[in-house]
């Protein structure tokens, strides 16, 4: 150690201060300049591609290795690498991975085409969507992946939230299961299983601080006839059904139906709270459908039924929940990226793959392999998928959902009286609308 | 690593009387050599991080691609303190890192002085009570979230066999905030007292015995030769554990991700959540210098109690 300080000190602090200055003041210039960022490029439809999904909701990442070897069969020269994070980290993930090139194809979901779009993080692939695909697709998917006329991936993930119920629940508070049609009649079938003991808590929700909230809350604001923004685009949901939508959920909580760990629940809290038998019944995406009857994951296999979301006073449509995929606009490869996007989007790969989502394409929906691999879910998606409800398709959604996040918790766990929590939300997210 | 810096000090003190040597040239352009690399990655990972930063916080900048951003001066800083979702982030900082710092303070010291006596198996004691240390702050915060769960949570299962009910841990605001500080207040304890441990062994035993001689008891022995010889050992810790703390991010990304109601959102997920979630990497960019800065007066704060308590003999 001492033979190390002295050198260092004698030659020193001046040469040793000259050099490292120099490396100093370039590292110090780069920073300042503009540092020029290449584009991409379509290259040569062969090679390495790397590709960016999620681990939870839709397509496993089973799935995903299954349908990636199957590609790989049939396009040796193309080499794919996979990688997957949380929907939590997805967003900030790509936005951080951009920069770099790192990814050539990113799973988006249906609230980013326009921040994604807009910023050049995503390609514009509209000439490559063949005109066939916008009348063989479902409207409610076409919309996932398009900004303004303009598409920014292939819709891939269609889902929105359907009503899982426990029937076993039902029967032993001898509950008719026809009275989930109406959210009012859930509430009441939740009255009278929690007073029956089945279970302390009958409701579950993923109303954690996280975009999970907003889905919920989307559904019960379509359901009492709100909306999010109005048609000049200011912020509408602090009005009519929005805050109706709120004081529906607070009441929930306040007589003691729904599980005061919703608030720090997402969706797989859910799934695991309705597995376990400690919930009858709860929203979730298409996915919880193959986990929750399955005897290895759930202690409630085959008595796992769905319905389609409850109506309210305004009918009753479900999130549009979906996702797609989309090229990298700064990847060097994306002639491949899109030979495998589209690949995972095709008929056959979603039709064979449907236990886990629902494919994008109309005519699955009467095919009966397709009925076959999900017969609990495909009848009530035939009936949900035509009536969704979008989030605000703006460039700064995220800005404004963390917004929305924030106080409808605030909501929820009595802070403020609902109309008050919207109001400030309305206040803060009216501001962001207009920058 | 920064345990070692007294000893770093030791040895420079020690050679100090080397300064003057000369030494040949081959040796220095060596030495040079040698340097280089270590140049390379701190200016590379530091410096041009550091300035790119101070850059990109007078720009307009909304997204993680290079372009050209429209400048605007220091309206990004004027922006913050506009900004009504600031001031409670703030509140949250100041409250996480008074409290969780004189937490573990406390313990810390309590702790270093169980671990100091002569106990039996007291290598094993000193292990087990760096484990919490040695865990990762992510798998720590897993394992909070998991243990304050108020579905399946162990802390329900003993309050309620305490008779004392189950609650929502994580479930309002300002609990779920106390609840962060005690899963930080377990880990960081463990360094705390590691410190303070070696402080107390620099301490001469012949003080304890000339006290005892002069009649002092173990409590005034504590307070009027511990805690003065403990001081520099105290502020180093303060110092870093105040740092730390003002910059909280992971453990609050993996336990309550900002919320109930944004409740437990700090200074730095804030800053994180407007240059990531919402590609606002100008402003981004000014909140993580108003850290800084920030950080840096409390820095400098303590650097100077710690000088007047050297000027004042107690080193």
């Amino acid at each position: 150690m001492d033979e190390q300080v002295v050198p260092a000190q004698g030659l020193t602090r001046r040469g040793f201060l000259h050099a490292t200055g120099g490396l100093g003041l370039t590292a110090v210039l780069a920073a300042c300049g503009a540092n020029g960022g290449s584009s991409g490029g379509k290259g040569s439809g062969k090679g390495p591609i790397r590709a960016l999904f999620m681990k939870q909701a839709g397509y496993s990442e089973d799935d995903i290795a299954k349908m990636t070897a199957e590609f790989q069969k049939a396009n040796p020269d193309i080499k794919v690498t996979t990688d997957f994070v949380a929907y939590e980290a997805l967003h900030d993930k790509i936005v951080a991975a951009a920069p770099a090139h790192t990814y050539d194809v990113v799973l988006i979901d249906v609230i980013w085409p326009a921040e994604f779009g807009l910023r050049h993080i995503v390609a514009d692939v509209s000439s490559r969507w063949p005109a066939s695909w916008k009348s063989e697709m479902l409207p409610g998917a076409i919309a996932t992946t398009e900004y303004k006329n303009v598409f920014y991936g292939v819709p891939w993930i269609l889902d929105t939230k359907y009503l899982f119920f426990n029937d076993d629940h039902l029967t032993r508070a001898g509950v008719d299961p026809a009275q989930l049609d109406t959210w009012d009649g859930v509430i009441t079938a939740a009255k009278a299983i929690k007073k029956s003991g089945v279970t302390q808590y009958p409701l579950v929700w993923s109303w954690q601080q996280a975009e999970a909230l907003i889905c919920d809350y989307a559904q019960l604001l379509g359901a009492f006839g709100g909306s999010f923004v109005d048609s000049s685009g200011k912020p509408a949901f602090h009005n009519g059904g929005g805050v109706q939508a709120l004081e529906f959920m607070r009441q929930s909580i306040v007589d003691g139906l729904t599980n005061p760990g919703s608030t720090q629940s997402l969706e797989e809290d859910v799934r695991k709270i309705f597995s376990s038998g400690q919930a009858s019944a709860a929203l979730n995406w298409t996915y919880m459908y193959g986990l929750a009857d399955d005897p290895k994951q759930s202690q409630v296999a085959g008595h796992v039924k769905v319905l389609q979301t409850p109506a309210g006073p305004a009918g009753r449509p479900g999130v549009n929940g979906s996702m797609g995929l989309a090229v990298s606009a700064q990847s060097q490869n994306q002639d491949a990226a899109w030979k495998y996007v589209s690949y995972l989007t095709s008929q056959p790969v979603q039709n064979k793959f449907a236990l886990s989502s629902l494919p994008v394409w109309k005519t699955s929906y009467d095919d009966p392999a397709v009925v076959k691999t999900n017969p609990a879910v495909v009848p009530q998606a035939k009936k949900q998928l035509a009536d969704m409800i979008l989030r605000p398709q703006v460039k700064n959604y995220n800005a404004i959902s963390q917004v929305l996040q924030a106080e409808l918790q605030n909501g929820l766990l009595g802070k403020k009286s609902p109309q008050q929590a919207l109001n400030d939300a309305a206040d803060q997210a009216g501001s962001l609308l207009n920058s | 690593m920064t345990v070692q810096q007294p000893t770093r000090r030791g040895a420079a003190a020690r050679t100090a009387p080397g300064r003057g040597r000369r030494v040949s040239a081959g040796e220095a352009r060596f030495a040079l050599a040698l340097l280089i690399p270590a140049a390379v990655v701190v200016f590379g990972v530091v410096l041009y991080p550091v300035v790119r930063t101070l850059v990109v916080s007078f720009f307009d900048v909304d997204s993680p691609l290079p372009g050209s951003y429209p400048f605007v001066g220091f309206r990004n800083y004027a922006r913050v303190f506009h900004d009504p979702r600031f001031y409670p982030v703030l509140g949250h900082t100041l409250y996480f890192t008074l409290v969780s710092t004189a937490l573990e303070l406390v313990l810390g010291v309590v702790m270093a002085l169980i671990l100091n006596a002569p106990l039996r198996l007291r290598w094993f004691w000193r292990s087990v009570a760096v484990m919490p240390w040695a865990l990762p702050t992510i798998v720590n915060g897993a394992l909070w979230r998991l243990m304050d769960n108020g579905q399946y949570g162990v802390l329900n299962a003993v309050t309620t066999s305490l008779g004392l009910g189950a609650h929502q841990w994580l479930g309002s605001p300002f609990l779920a905030l106390n609840m962060v500080i005690v899963a930080d207040v377990w880990k960081n304890t463990s360094i705390v007292a590691f410190f303070l441990l070696a402080g107390l062994q620099t301490i001469p035993s012949d003080l304890y015995e000339a006290a005892r001689v002069d009649g002092a008891g173990a409590v005034r022995a504590f307070f009027r030769i511990t805690v003065p010889m403990l001081v520099p050992s105290i502020a180093v810790v303060l110092i870093l554990r105040t740092i730390e703390a003002f910059k909280v991010f992971d453990i609050i990304y993996v336990m309550t991700g900002g919320g109930p109601a944004s409740g437990t959102q700090t200074v730095a997920f804030y800053t994180y959540l407007q240059a990531f979630s919402n590609q606002l990497f100008g402003y981004g960019a000014a909140l993580s210098y108003l850290v800084v800065l920030a950080i840096l007066a409390l820095a400098l704060g303590y650097l100077r109690i710690l000088r007047q308590g050297a000027l004042a003999g107690v080193q």
